[in-house]
């Protein structure tokens, strides 16, 4: 994770379009200079952010559902609930399925856990639609290598 | 048709937050009811679960857009349940 620049997720783990389902790895950082407002000697992952985590995590599934042909815009997020405290260095893994792909939407059900303890989850809504140019799609192309994005699975799936 | 239409007066008066009495088979979602786009989201996703089937929206708000159809082709409830009922029966066919 590197809060500053929105980067909520580390790595892919695993992906599957037959079951819908994404898992991804994302590491607190251990120090940030959001922990230096959030809280001032108190520091705690923003609950906030980890809405975020969950709907680029289900980002990355939709995009995987449209094989890099459309991007996902989060619309709406329905029951969140933030379970228990995050602090700065607690690794979580974050999972997402799909609920619904309409045309032109998707709906997904996410949550995250640090360990077998459950941190959050809601139901998150997207608006799909075609990338708004070419170089955001290949800024996001760029990003899946680095999320060791497996193309295999949207060649295969 | 009745019972499209009582589906989907029940979905938008629970999703939409609207008194059920003020849907009609006339009435417009966005000019009589004041859908707006997020909230026909979550009325598509109740109606495409409801009934099995995924309004081609895209397609439906490129034809409005291209002017090739009008809103009251798809808005109106009862056009709107007319084309339900024509997704539903493609679906078994």
């Amino acid at each position: 994770m590197h809060l500053e620049y929105f980067q909520l997720i580390d790595r892919i783990v695993e992906l599957s379009l037959d079951d819908q389902k994404i898992r991804v790895e994302a590491l607190v950082p251990k120090t940030s200079t959001v922990f230096e407002g959030h809280f001032p000697g108190y520091p705690l992952m923003p609950g906030v952010l980890l809405i975020e985590t969950m709907a680029q995590t289900s980002g990355w599934l939709i995009i995987a559902k449209t094989r890099f042909e459309r991007m996902p815009f989060l619309a709406a997020v329905k029951g969140a609930k933030l379970r228990r405290f995050v602090t700065p260095g607690e690794q979580l893994s974050v999972q997402a399925s799909l609920l619904h792909e309409g045309s032109g939407f998707a709906v997904t059900s996410a949550s995250i856990k640090a360990g077998d303890q459950a941190v959050c989850d809601a139901e998150i809504t997207f608006r799909v639609m075609a990338f708004p140019s070419d170089d955001f799609r290949a800024q996001m192309q760029a990003t899946a290598e680095r999320l060791v994005f497996p193309m295999g699975a949207i060649v295969n799936g | 048709m009745s019972s499209t239409f009582e589906t989907v007066a029940n979905i938008i008066a629970e999703t939409g937050d609207i008194p059920h009495e003020k849907i009609k088979p006339e009435s417009h979602a966005i000019d009589d009811l004041g859908i707006d786009s997020l909230d026909f989201l979550d009325i598509a996703f109740a109606i495409d679960k409801a009934f099995g089937i995924k309004l081609p929206l895209e397609e439906w708000t490129q034809e409005v857009s291209d002017g090739k159809a009008t809103t009251e082709q798809y808005f109106v409830l009862k056009n709107l349940c007319a084309r339900i009922d024509d997704l539903v029966a493609a679906k078994g066919a």
